[in-house]
């Protein structure tokens, strides 16, 4: 299937020699969400930024529904909605009209009915008669959503959404993402909450200075990169690892009342019947066993401390 | 053409215009009916006829051009460095909008807004001075393209300027003296023979020069050098304009 956005050796060079992106590659799948990860500086919003228009590229070709961004930029940027990471409102406007601008804007023609549905669905309705500077910053948040979507794009752009917004909010939003990839748009966020791209994302793509770590499907990222860790609370305390189990990835606790063994979540056998074997064999008793699963939060720091320490 | 885009921007600075109905009309209407009442009225009347006409007739094309050049200035550039302090702008660079359209709609609204202010004084005057229009469509000509050359002129200071400051600058420190000093009171042929040369430097006599022919059929420089050297300033506007859409000055890093 063709990718509906897709980036090809795309580079962003700014003034003064600062290199924003470096050779980035990347193809976005039609009515996935896809979440971008990074550490500030990374790269997210210049990409996102070029792809809808605001940034010229230095060099490469993004393409969105096959349109290249900057010949076709027409057809290209009419299918995009951005919401961007700033909470930039005309202050002055009413809710409805800056909505119905953009709708205007992105050459479509005027629907009430489309608008009226988009304020609704986003709990803006009661307040269409506002002014945006007498909301708060959530709403503020949520009128920009409903700019981005006034048009009915196909691809939305959702730059750091739920950046200061409160937990009920960002639920809402998390639902309303959800139902807009159920009507069939292509949703690419970018946020700092991994929480957020753990809920949400079907694939991930982590960004470091410039460059794409990785890209893949959010489970088999996890599956691929995480670690499992089963942790055994002894009965009685160790001084030392016993000689026959220290070939194993076993770590005792500093007051020696428990051990933990790690081993990789892809690993064909996961050594767990060996260790606990030999725990038995050399007489060493566990009172209680817990076992966990590494966070997409460590995941993603391990990547990109991996990145930073690989470059020099 | 993105039709609905244009009609998009227009409504929506207009409304602007509707919104802050004291500033944008009100005020310059009641600060150039001051000049009337100085100038037309009171002092007006103690002054000789300059080229037949009455002083308070004489200083009408006068003082609509040099309205017409302040607020054509002021709402263009107002209305396109707003966008750009409040961050707004994002959402015009990302539509699908062409330049052309973008212009079509910022210009035409800031020249409308120019020529209901225009207009609005001519009727003001109404009030203080008699005055005739002896060449309606020719002082219509004139109305419409200085409004439209220099909201050009203000969306370039808008996309120029880094701050409120710079965005008075021009029309404060330039265009002001220029129109003072180029014939909006006075006819140029009153200044001694080495004045009046240097004031030929002065691109506003030209535009001054042309609307008040429109009205009484006198000028001080030649009607079709006026609407050549209008034209002239239009033709570098949207050559300007035309360069910053196409390298992204200001707009696009």
């Amino acid at each position: 299937m063709q990718p509906v956005i897709s980036v090809r050796n795309l580079s962003k060079v700014y003034e003064g020699g600062f290199q924003a992106l470096n050779n980035i590659n990347l193809d976005i799948q039609r009515g996935e969400i896809f979440a971008l990860l990074g550490p500030n500086g990374a790269g997210k919003t210049t990409l996102i930024s070029i792809i809808c228009g605001i940034v010229n590229p230095s060099a490469g070709q993004v393409l969105a529904d096959g349109f290249d961004v900057v010949k076709d930029y027409r057809a290209a940027r009419s299918i995009i909605g951005l919401v961007p990471q700033e909470l930039s409102t005309d202050s002055f406007e009413s809710v409805w009209s800056t909505v119905a601008f953009s709708r205007g804007l992105f050459g479509k023609p005027r629907n009430d009915a489309h608008i009226e549905k988009v304020l609704r669905d986003l709990s803006l309705w009661d307040k269409r008669h506002n002014r945006i500077m007498e909301l708060s910053g959530g709403m503020k948040r949520r009128v920009l959503i409903a700019k981005a979507l006034s048009h009915e794009p196909g691809i939305l752009f959702l730059d750091e959404p739920t950046a200061g917004v409160d937990v009920e909010l960002r639920r809402d939003m998390w639902e309303m993402v959800r139902e807009l990839r159920q009507q069939g748009v292509t949703i690419i966020l970018t946020t700092h909450y991994i929480e957020e791209a753990e809920e949400m994302a079907d694939r991930i793509g982590v960004i470091n200075k410039g460059e794409i770590v990785v890209v893949d499907e959010k489970k088999a990222l996890m599956q691929k990169l995480g670690k499992k860790q089963l942790t055994l609370y002894l009965q009685q305390p160790l001084t030392a690892i016993p000689a026959p189990l220290q070939s194993y990835p076993l770590s005792l606790s500093e007051d020696g009342n428990t051990l933990t063994f790690t081993f990789d979540v892809q690993s064909e056998t996961t050594g767990i019947a060996q260790v606990l074997r030999e725990l038995n064999n050399n007489g060493i008793d566990f009172r209680d066993l817990h076992s966990s699963e590494s966070s997409l939060e460590e995941i993603f720091v391990n990547l990109v401390r991996g990145n930073r320490e690989a470059r020099p | 053409m993105n039709f609905y885009a244009v009609r998009a921007i227009y409504k929506f600075e207009m409304a602007r215009t509707w919104r802050t109905l004291m500033q944008s009309i009100a005020s310059p209407v009641l600060s150039t009916s001051l000049y009337f009442i100085v100038f037309g009225s009171a002092i007006g009347s103690r002054m000789v006829a300059i080229d037949g006409v009455e002083y308070g007739a004489f200083i009408i094309p006068g003082l609509v051009m040099f309205t017409l050049l302040t607020q054509s200035i002021s709402n263009a550039s107002f209305g396109i460095y707003f966008p750009r302090f409040a961050g707004t702008i994002y959402e015009l660079l990302s539509a699908p909008v062409s330049f052309v359209e973008i212009l079509m709609g910022y210009v035409g609204a800031a020249a409308t807004k120019s020529i209901i202010v225009g207009a609005l004084i001519l009727v003001t005057a109404r009030f203080f001075v008699d005055y005739h229009i002896e060449h309606p469509i020719w002082m219509l000509s004139f109305l419409v393209l200085t409004s439209i050359t220099f909201s050009l002129f203000g969306f370039i200071i808008g996309i120029w300027a880094d701050g409120f400051e710079k965005l008075q600058l021009i029309p404060l420190m330039v265009v002001t003296p220029l129109a003072f000093l180029g014939g909006s009171f006075y006819s140029i042929n009153m200044l001694p023979p080495l004045w009046q040369t240097i004031t030929l430097f002065n691109p506003v006599v030209y535009l001054i020069s042309g609307f008040r022919w429109s009205f009484y059929g006198v000028a001080d420089v030649n009607v079709a050098v006026s609407l050549a050297m209008t034209a002239l300033f239009l033709i570098l506007c949207l050559l300007g304009v035309w360069w910053i859409f196409k390298t992204g000055y200001r707009l696009k890093t």
